[in-house]
């Protein structure tokens, strides 16, 4: 029978991982489960609940870094940070809408354990750039702890870098540390309107390739926008410098201010642009963002009822394509082409992730690494098993 | 370091006729005074002649080496330029010494992905050569940015001054190619973002040398700021620095670099380039803004005022770009001038939360006492990255001893305030020791089978990071304890 365990602190969260090591038992590692239908689907002999560990364990601003424990809600970290006028700099994604469930639900933690990142990702790192060190439970039942506190530190092995992206297969985390920023005062958005995909995609080039800071860079529709963040008389300076860097293409010029570039870049950050309806299946490619025309090109030509937008300045497609059995993976992947890239299928029914594969197949030896580096983690398979095959 | 095995040393001739099959001609130096120049790194005061020198120009023949060392039981060292600072890349006596210095073209420069792939023995400054004239450039700064390789700089994640804005390494690589202990090579990420699978990239970078040899990298550039301009604040004390250092930051402003220096190191430096620092000042920040000319403008007037309110003495704003590199030389001459009051000296590299710094500072004082010995503090006051130098004769039997007796307790005191032992020079061989100081043996064990998973036999770089090597096969055995309860305590639904 499946037991549901919710541990209250590390120290019960330790024990319950040495007992299901003691059981042979599988389980099946969560938060708040806001992302349960994200991955390869699973079958557990029981569920490891770690909403229940929870709560900020020290906020020092002037560190720049925050220390939490497994359960706690992004908006709780957030609301916290914004009262100090700071944030976290990846744009933690809330997927929830998109997943067809409520906003606001997600743990940091999840976040972190799919390495998710916002449209900032381009210019201040992704959830795994964050991480400083986490204290957490190995599949071998011992509590253990790496990297610390601190912005540098080159003691030891990295495993936050291992730990985030790894869905939960590698580690039960029960608290961890990870860097804050401060918060731009504004926030501010060029509009250009009317460039096709590949001039939008040379544009956002440009743009990034300027000394202008753009912090944000997406393509939705007929709409191009780049984001500027800062002090206000900087943030002046570099609108105009873009108006003179772009003036010379197609498009009419627009300026969004600080509240409406907030909501904008929100929706572009939550994959809201999709406006995804009933059974339609939601791919995130990532591919060099010059190639991000390109690769849409293809996927036009080849996915009957493909739509998309861009963001990462190319460099991320979030694409809907008409419900299948098999989510056209091969056609989705085939599209990257040869410039490289990934594609994770985001949004598909049990059956349809459980029929091909969600996330991007791996060279043999490749392959043949993670297998032994997730054993060296977790050598019985207790954790999330099949989450990331 | 472990014993030497005498049946490799035995097998010597055997090894070497085996290197040259893979590698024709001058790539492999097998004479005492060809190998002499590898004989150690920038940690010059422990020295060790290897195996064999090898130098390959090509993956295929990394991965001959490899294979053949991993089927013949034979060790191994990488080394891109070997200006380690923590004996990362020192030989080892029955190791092959794996030099990766043939490596040397940039092999694409792509600014549309904003983006270089370069083979792993170009060095970090020459990334920047190949695309300032394009206006970019490759942030990672360390200070041995003329020499330092970019495989080396993946192997140790390297900082410099500018990370607290621009990250270290590891938040500026895109993609990188190695070869495993196997021989097998493997492509990690790209010109793409975030690879899905475990981010083995991740745990590669800052892995000294341990995991894989690096073949080729990919980095991220950036656009050159169009303005940067250095501040020279000057304090009464110490803390009075270490205060403003915190009340930057807690402003929300992120400088492009925040230094720190002590009298001493003011003084020694000032003596060497004549920068201009002010010479009565116990502790001298230098604070670098960069960006939109405005923002700076804007910036270096919120610092100003934040420096006078914490009794700042001296304030000076560069006034043009000579006067800004003027403020930089003394602070990049500083160890070097350090040379000028002390025969030799030994440099740190832990990391200590910001908030703690004149604590740790003060304390640093009182061992310095103690031990009988000086120490001058130059360091990343911004991300709270100390280096202090302790003063020594190294002529005067027992100096030696002593420093590293103070270096360890300084290191502790980082340990115990929240810190870490190096913040950017690795732990190689200097600080192996003191890894029980931060970790325990579980996470160490967690650490080894990690590094099991990657070199099952323990061949790459053998006897650094880990103070005690314990085979994979006994790291590997699962312990269950099957008599214990359940944990009725674990609310259950």
């Amino acid at each position: 029978m499946s037991t549901t365990l919710k541990p209250r602190d590390a120290k019960e969260v330790q024990q319950a991982v040495a007992w299901a090591l003691a059981e042979g038992a599988t389980l099946d590692v969560r938060g708040t489960g806001s992302k349960l239908s994200l991955g390869r689907p699973m079958r557990c002999d029981h569920v490891l609940d770690l909403s229940g560990v929870s709560g900020i364990v020290d906020y020092a601003p002037e560190e720049l870094v925050v220390t939490l424990r497994a359960g706690t809600p992004i908006a709780e970290v957030e609301a916290l940070l914004a009262q100090r006028n700071q944030m976290l700099a990846f744009e933690p994604p809330d997927l929830g809408p998109l997943l067809g469930r409520a906003a606001g639900e997600g743990t940091l933690v999840g976040t972190l354990q799919g390495n998710f990142a916002g449209p900032r990702r381009l210019s201040a790192g992704a959830a795994r750039d964050h991480l400083l060190g986490f204290n957490g439970v190995n599949g071998r039942g011992e509590a253990f702890k790496s990297g610390g506190k601190v912005m540098k530190n080159v003691t030891g092995y990295d495993l936050s870098k291992l730990v985030a992206g790894s869905w939960g297969t590698l580690a039960v985390l029960d608290e961890v540390s990870v860097k804050t920023l401060p918060a731009p005062d504004q926030t501010r958005t060029l509009l250009l309107h009317g460039l096709d995909d590949a001039a939008a995609v040379t544009a956002m080039c440009a743009a990034m390739g300027s000394p202008h800071e753009v912090s944000g860079a997406a393509h939705v529709g007929t709409r191009t926008a780049l984001r500027v963040e800062g002090v206000t008389p900087s943030v002046e300076a570099r609108l105009k410098g873009l108006r003179a860097l772009l003036g010379s293409t197609s498009a009419t010029l627009e300026e969004l201010g600080t509240l409406e570039s907030r909501a904008f870049w929100r929706e572009v950050r939550d994959a809201a642009p999709l406006n995804v309806a009933g059974d339609e299946i939601v791919w995130r490619l990532s591919c060099p963002p010059s190639a991000g025309a390109a690769v849409a090109a293809r996927l036009e030509a080849t996915l009957p009822g493909a739509r998309w937008f861009f963001d990462w300045s190319g460099g991320l497609i979030w694409l809907a394509v008409p419900a299948s059995p098999d989510a056209a993976h091969a056609t989705v992947r085939a599209a990257l082409g040869p410039t490289g890239g990934h594609a994770t299928l985001i949004r598909a029914p049990e059956a349809v992730r459980a029929a091909g594969p969600v996330f991007h197949p791996q060279s043999p030896a490749l392959a043949a690494l993670a297998v032994r580096v997730k054993e060296s983690f977790d050598p019985k398979g207790l954790f999330n098993p099949g989450r990331m095959a | 370091m472990p014993p030497l095995d005498p049946d490799i040393l035995r097998r010597r001739g055997e090894i070497v006729a085996a290197l040259r099959a893979i590698v024709p001609g001058e790539g492999v130096i097998d004479d005492l005074d060809g190998m002499r120049p590898f004989e150690c790194d920038a940690l010059s005061a422990y020295r060790q002649m290897p195996l064999v020198v090898v130098l390959p120009e090509t993956v295929a023949q990394v991965a001959a080496i490899l294979r053949y060392c991993q089927d013949n039981k034979v060790k191994v060292v990488p080394r891109g330029a070997g200006t380690s600072l923590s004996g990362g890349s020192m030989p080892v006596g029955d190791a092959i010494l794996l030099g990766m210095a043939k490596f040397n073209r940039v092999l694409e420069i792509d600014y549309a992905n904003r983006c270089a792939r370069v083979q792993p023995g170009v060095t970090n400054l020459g990334v920047t050569k190949a695309v300032e004239h394009e206006g970019f450039y490759y942030a990672p700064d360390p200070s041995s940015q003329i020499a330092c390789s970019i495989g080396g700089n993946v192997a140790e994640n390297s900082g410099g001054v500018h990370c607290l804005k621009y990250g270290l390494t590891t938040n500026n690589l895109l993609g990188i190619e190695m070869v495993l202990m196997n021989g097998e090579v493997v492509r990690l990420g790209g010109k793409h973002l975030d690879s899905e699978g475990y981010d083995l990239m991740g745990v590669m970078t800052g892995s000294e040398g341990l995991l894989g040899v690096v073949t080729e990298v990919t980095v991220r550039l950036l656009r050159k700021p169009t303005t940067a301009r250095a501040v020279l604040l000057g304090f009464p004390t110490e803390a009075g620095a270490a205060d403003c250092v915190a009340a930057v930051i807690a402003s929300g402003i992120i400088p492009g670099g925040m230094e720190m220096m002590d009298k001493d190191a003011v003084q020694c430096a000032e003596n060497y380039v004549g920068a201009g620092y002010p010479l009565d000042a116990e502790g001298l920040l230098i604070v670098e803004l960069d960006g939109p000319e405005v923002e700076v403008d804007h910036l270096v007037a919120r610092v100003e005022e934040i420096a006078r309110e914490r009794g700042a003495t001296t304030v000076r704003v560069s006034r043009d770009e000579q006067e800004r590199v003027l403020f930089w030389a003394g602070r990049k001459a500083a160890f070097p001038a350090v040379g000028q009051i002390t025969p030799d000296y030994m440099c740190l590299d832990g990391s200590v939360p910001r908030g703690r710094l004149v604590e740790v500072l003060g304390e640093m004082r009182q061992m310095s006492k103690k031990h009988g010995l000086r120490v001058v503090n130059v360091f990343h006051a911004g991300d709270g990255n100390l280096h202090p130098l302790i003063l020594f004769d190294a002529n005067d039997p027992g100096e030696l001893h002593r420093a590293e007796e103070f270096g360890a307790d300084i290191l502790r005191l980082c340990v115990r305030v929240g810190g870490v032992l190096t913040g950017e020079h690795g732990v190689g061989i200097e600080k192996r020791d003191l890894m029980g100081e931060q970790f325990t043996e579980i996470d160490l064990d967690q650490q080894m089978r990690v590094k099991c998973a990657f070199d099952p036999d323990h061949l790459l770089n053998p006897g650094k990071v880990f103070p005690r090597l314990r085979r994979c096969a006994e790291l590997g055995r699962v312990v269950v304890h099957h008599n214990k309860l359940p944990f009725p305590d674990i609310p259950r639904f």
